[in-house]
């Protein structure tokens, strides 16, 4: 992993008595789509504004592209494009009008603005309604304005904050393509939401936030195999002569074969098994109908991990 | 520790983004009509008065400001109940509005401090008002030039002028008050009617209460009470207590510099009785320079109040959480 963009050490925020970020550590390298993750209220906005200065870092450390955003908040806020949970626009300006409005505080030159807001418009496909007010326009349409100024702002670094709820899936399909997007022209994007399959789509890395604190961070498949025992069920359909279900438990990384029916088999793995499970079946002479994996999903990760952590405190409660 | 970065970065853009905001709003246009309005009807009843009362007076064009059917219907009242109106107007949801459309998040990640946000509404708003009055001053000179066929003298330039800046620094109070309520209060009703309220408070009730208030920190000495003059110390209490009000320091302000000469005997409002025992000596009418001496004090209470409502302001401001 390259130097990171984004690092944080013991990060803390307390109002009074309350703590709502609790002294957490991660790291974002350059060209990650890294996605905070957490039901509401467990301190992700709060971390992120934090790092765009915008609100008190009561402890610890954190720097954005090298710049601290407590000392140096307008370094960071240049190279960094911030798109808040339901951004607001000017209603009674155009959609041209407004990224004029945030283009001059930007500091962008008079004679490239014009060109910088055509073409972020483009990107976004919103070039049509550019001269439509924004009081007229959809929840999808504000969303995508909003990351159509990250776009004209070039930003090295792009910090989405829940943009796809309140979206129909159709709304939805084309904003996460559109951060997809800005990860291929080089952006780091730094996406919050709670809708897990779509956080599972488009992120390299997660990190799942409770009350305060991040309690896993990795990718998809490290978490499930933290959470879940191993990431990947593979399905086998089968017939064969030989003893099936002890050639796939040799196989190295199955934990278990389980024998579903008379000719389906369930290999839990730490890994994708499904060529060596093939062999296997080809090997002992036998007729492979099927062959599926199932890719832990980031949803039963979540749920089974809160539901580990209830039956924990249940068990600590019971010992007391 | 000391934070990096010009405060002033994107005050130019934030003022004109709001100048034009205000100038093309139809808050604005209801503002112009309003000022057309009373500044015609104002002046063509003082002028009707000032024809049938004065035979000659040397500053017949600073009449325009004070004469009027009564003194209720001067431009110089009209202004003191309408300005404190306009400027909350204009500022009242100054900041919570911009919370209220969600756009505070999205314009304070970009590279500018909140400093640069506040003072820009507020310049802003000011600059604005200050348009509007020196329309209206232009209008009340002109209008008089030509249905009175005076010319003004340079000295009526410079005390109509003074009043101009007067009334400008009232108007700031009131903007500041209005923007610091904005930023108080999440919701823009509440902050209006809150300025509202202590705007009636300190027009209506505190005028009221001030000499009820002066009696009781120090009673009348019943030595003058037998003479039937007031108590001088009564009466400094109920004078500083008025000062409060910024209508109180702005009357007396415009009073000093709109009205330079002696008035009767036994006049009981202050600026009347300073021009009075300085006009006493001088002659009959005071020099601008002792009216501008007059009249520096409450302008520079005025200016005063400006600031600490616009610190006061900031400072909430800057502690406030950007998040809705």
């Amino acid at each position: 992993m390259s130097a990171p963009v984004i690092a944080a050490h013991g990060l803390t925020k307390r109002y009074g008595k309350a703590t709502v970020v609790d002294g957490i550590d991660f790291a974002v390298a350059k060209g990650e789509i890294f996605g905070l993750l957490g039901p509401n209220g467990a301190g992700k906005t709060t971390t992120i504004l934090m790092m765009l200065g915008l609100t008190e870092v009561s402890a610890g450390e954190i720097r954005v592209l090298d710049h601290d955003p407590v000392r140096d908040p307008l370094g960071v806020k240049r190279r960094v494009g911030y798109l808040p949970d339901q951004v607001g626009f000017y209603d009674n300006l155009t959609a041209f009008e407004n990224l004029a409005y945030t283009a001059r505080l930007m500091g962008i030159a008079a004679r490239e603005r014009g060109n910088r807001i055509a073409e972020a418009l483009r990107r976004v496909r919103l070039f049509d309604v550019a001269d439509k007010r924004v009081a007229t326009f959809s929840r999808g349409m504000r969303q995508r304005l909003g990351l159509a100024e990250i776009v004209m702002k070039r930003a090295d670094i792009a910090i989405l904050d829940e943009p796809t709820s309140g979206l129909d899936p159709q709304a939805t399909v084309e904003f996460l393509e559109m951060i997809e997007e800005l990860k291929r022209a080089g952006v780091t994007v730094l996406l919050s939401s709670h809708l897990l399959d779509q956080v599972q789509r488009v992120c390299d890395r997660v990190a799942l936030f409770q009350s305060g604190r991040i309690v896993l961070m990795g990718t998809v498949a490290e978490l499930a195999r933290q959470v879940l025992g191993a990431g990947f069920v593979v399905e086998v359909e089968a017939d064969a002569a030989a003893d099936l279900e002890a050639r796939f438990g040799a196989i190295p990384g199955v934990s278990s074969v389980a024998r579903v029916d008379a000719d389906r088999y369930r290999l839990t793995a730490d890994r994708d098994v499904r060529p060596e499970a093939a062999r296997a079946v080809v090997a002992a002479n036998g007729a492979l109908r099927r062959l599926s994996v199932d890719d832990p999903s980031l949803a039963e990760i979540y749920t089974r991990f809160f539901q580990k952590q209830a039956s924990r405190e249940e068990g600590k409660r019971d010992a007391a | 520790m000391r934070r990096k970065g010009s405060p002033w970065q994107g005050l130019g853009t934030v003022f004109a983004k709001e100048l034009a905001d205000h100038v093309s709003s139809a808050r604005m246009l209801v503002l112009e009509i309003l000022f057309l309005l009373i500044g015609c009807v104002v002046v063509y009843f003082a002028i009707d008065q000032i024809r049938q009362t004065t035979a000659e007076d040397p500053f017949v064009l600073l009449k325009l400001f004070t004469a009027g059917r009564s003194s209720l219907l001067s431009l110089l009242a009209i202004l003191g109940i309408l300005i404190p109106l306009v400027a909350i107007g204009l500022g009242f949801d100054a900041v919570n509005g911009e919370h209220n459309r969600r756009t505070l998040s999205r314009i304070l990640s970009q590279p500018i401090y909140r400093d640069a946000l506040l003072a820009g509404k507020f310049l802003a708003a000011l600059a604005t008002l200050g348009i509007s009055l020196v329309c209206l001053w232009l209008l009340v000179i002109g209008l008089g030039i030509i249905l009175l066929g005076v010319p003004p003298s340079g000295e009526e330039i410079v005390r109509s002028l003074a009043f101009l800046f007067v009334t400008l620094a009232y108007a700031g109070i009131w903007l500041a008050l209005a923007i610091l309520f904005s930023i108080i209060f999440r919701s823009a009703a509440t902050a209006a009617l809150v300025a509202l309220g202590l705007w009636l408070f300190l027009t209506l009730i505190w005028p009221m209460l001030a000499p009820a208030f002066a009696n009781v920190i120090s009673p009348p000495d019943v030595r003058y009470l037998l003479v039937g003059v007031p108590s001088p110390n009564t009466a400094a209490w109920e004078r500083a207590l008025n000062s409060i009000s910024p209508n109180q320091l702005y009357g007396e302000a415009a009073a000093a510099l709109l009205a330079p000469e002696a008035r009767a005997v036994g006049t009981t409002d202050y600026i009347g009785y300073l021009t009075q025992l300085q006009g006493a000596i001088r002659g009959s009418v005071l020099p601008l320079k002792e009216s501008l001496a007059i009249a520096w004090p409450q302008t520079v209470s005025l200016i005063a109040g400006v600031i600490v409502l616009f610190v006061a302001g900031y400072v909430v401001f800057q502690r406030q959480e950007v998040r809705a």
